[in-house]
């Protein structure tokens, strides 16, 4: 090229594609799809039958065929399943996250008090089952919790029980499933929090007559709060959704929402009222995800 | 300076045996020639055997790693450029919908992200008739989309623990943005560009809901192969299918985790994002 750009225009140029095109590909493929799926969650269902007639279009047809309807919505108030279905998923969410953070916490105290360069190495040992292939970690319990399992093998041939227990396609293990997936997740943030600590703060307060619960309590807790919130969330709101563990882990009767809307969508098709589960479930996640997002900011800063 | 007590080692001990024993378990099982998944029949290859003559699992793997590359390498691309807009670009327009749009992903459950957008492909093709059919292509688009997220994380962190006074001095200089960001910011960043693809590569490798939602009836990865043999029990090729992977992987997030510490030592003492979340 013989003609040099003016810089100034060449730099808003660059500021210009820097920002534009992240946003543009994220506004097109992330945030779009949610007003998709919002204006179908209102579709007819009976128009909405596969293989996908043109149930929705967004210019001509509208007079009478876009009959925005309340019906899928009306029928999740109705039908128990879709309570029992919530109910379930924020009880299991719930209560492995408290079990993720009770395991994950002494692990990321004890990996930030830990000298270098041994704590790398145990940062490493967290870090590496968690890109691990999550789908084959699940199923690594089914070899583990079945009938002929490995913990039902050594139970037996131990004499603690008779005959072989019912440990897989149990609520338990799904509880087992998600901890075990998830807990990684837990222990990264909280480990950036506490890594911070100072570790003459305990001596200090030590010698100052502090006993150490009340140094934990007083100085260790307050100071890891962003990272035991940020931890909680990272596990709460995807396992609130968990499709892959209650599928393969959980009986037929381990209802989690996410599995719920998967087969409204796969096994009866029912888009409309598969998008009015999915949209109904982002707004029980709204406020755990804007907190998560100033949380994050948080821990980063 | 403190040690950990008895009582802190005693969990990391329990928590990291509760990590990795199903893992081992698994390595185990695929060297087991009886079919019995927990019976224990003598050592074999024999899976490994069976395993490299399935055709429907070589196709799907093979579908699964043009689709890894090729969604890692954009998504490293767009979240990089997301990573400097979060960092680098002091204050803008959206600003605020931008780091919700690059935090909300990384927590999304699948089910959404997977049904919204096919929801999206179904309507974008009635609307323009594009994508024409579904498979690979929008397989790729979906990851890309998720990835990205990471990446920018990845980046964005590496940037807020990196001295920004190389690159003040160089436009004290009066290099251009793009020209310092060309030549003193990209070299600084680029382990965490690099941290950033491999774990853009693993979680593409590694989706199944998503994958799921947005594939059309020809395509199949590999995690959907997977899924469907295992739904119906234990199955001795998944195990040497599994002892691969983990194998592959293992040794690339030690290769990740070398060049993060390496990263560390030469930036600041703050430690990176390695992962998601952090």
């Amino acid at each position: 090229m013989t003609v040099i750009a003016n810089p100034g225009k060449r730099d808003r140029l660059w500021r210009t594609i820097v920002i534009s095109l992240p946003y543009a590909w994220l506004l097109l493929f992330f945030l779009a799809p949610f007003a998709i799926v919002f204006k179908i969650s209102f579709a007819d269902p009976l128009v909405a039958q596969p293989p996908f007639t043109p149930f929705f279009d967004w210019a001509a047809d509208s007079g009478d065929r876009l009959l925005a309807t309340l019906d899928n919505y009306r029928f999740l108030l109705e039908d128990k399943l879709y309570w029992v279905s919530y109910l379930k998923s924020i009880k299991i969410a719930f209560v492995s996250t408290l079990l993720c953070l009770l395991l994950g916490f002494p692990m990321a105290y004890a990996i930030a008090l830990t000298p270098y360069p041994w704590r790398n190495f145990l940062l490493l040992l967290v870090i590496l089952p968690f890109w691990t292939s999550f789908l084959l970690r699940v199923y690594a319990w089914m070899i583990m919790l079945g009938k002929q399992g490995l913990i039902n093998n050594l139970l037996v041939s131990s004499g603690i029980v008779d005959k072989p227990l019912q440990l897989l396609y149990t609520d338990g293990a799904v509880y087992l499933g998600i901890v075990y997936t998830y807990v990684p997740f837990m222990i990264l943030p909280l480990y950036a929090t506490l890594e911070r600590l100072d570790p003459d703060v305990h001596e200090v307060a030590a010698d100052l007559g502090a006993h150490p619960l009340q140094v934990f309590r007083d100085i260790t807790l307050p100071l890891a709060r962003p990272g035991i919130i940020a931890g909680c969330l990272l596990v709460f709101i995807p396992a609130l959704g968990e499709y892959v563990i209650p599928a393969l882990l959980g009986g037929l009767d381990s209802l989690m929402i996410g599995r719920t809307l998967y087969d409204e969508f796969f096994v009866n098709r029912d888009w409309p009222l598969a998008s009015a589960v999915a949209v109904v479930l982002l707004f029980i996640l709204i406020l755990p995800i804007m907190l998560f997002q100033r949380m994050q900011q948080e821990v980063e800063s | 300076m403190k040690r950990p007590s008895t009582f802190l080692y005693t969990v990391l001990s329990f928590g990291f045996a509760f990590l990795y024993v199903p893992i081992f378990v698994v390595m185990v099982y695929s060297f087991n020639d009886s079919r019995l998944a927990t019976v224990w029949g003598g050592f074999s290859t024999r899976w490994y055997t069976a395993l490299l003559k399935n055709q429907q699992i070589l196709d799907a793997a093979l579908l699964s790693l043009e689709i890894a590359v090729v969604s890692a390498t954009l998504a490293t691309l767009l979240g990089t450029l997301a990573g400097l807009a979060l960092n680098r670009m002091g204050r803008y327009r959206g600003r605020t919908v931008f780091t919700g749009m690059i935090a909300a992903p990384l927590v999304m459950p699948e089910v959404i992200t997977g049904l919204s957008l096919l929801l999206l492909f179904v309507s974008l093709k009635e609307l323009i008739g594009w994508p024409d059919s579904r498979g690979a292509n929008t397989i790729t688009i979906a990851h890309i989309t998720f990835s990205m997220a990471y990446v920018a994380v990845i980046v964005q962190s590496r940037l807020a623990a990196m001295d920004q006074s190389l690159e003040e001095a160089a436009m004290d200089l009066g290099g251009r943005p793009f020209a310092v960001a060309r030549d003193i910011t990209l070299p600084l960043i680029a382990p965490a560009m690099i941290a950033g693809w491999l774990l853009a590569f693993t979680l593409s490798l590694d989706d199944l809901v998503i994958a799921s939602f947005t594939s059309g009836a020809g395509a199949s990865t590999l995690p959907m192969v997977i899924f469907s043999k295992v739904k119906l029990g234990i199955t001795p090729e998944v195990n040497a299918l599994a002892t691969i992977i983990i194998a592959i992987v293992t040794v690339g997030v030690l290769i990740a985790g070398w060049i993060v510490l390496r990263q560390r030592q030469h930036g600041s003492n703050r430690p990176e994002a390695g992962a998601p979340g952090d």
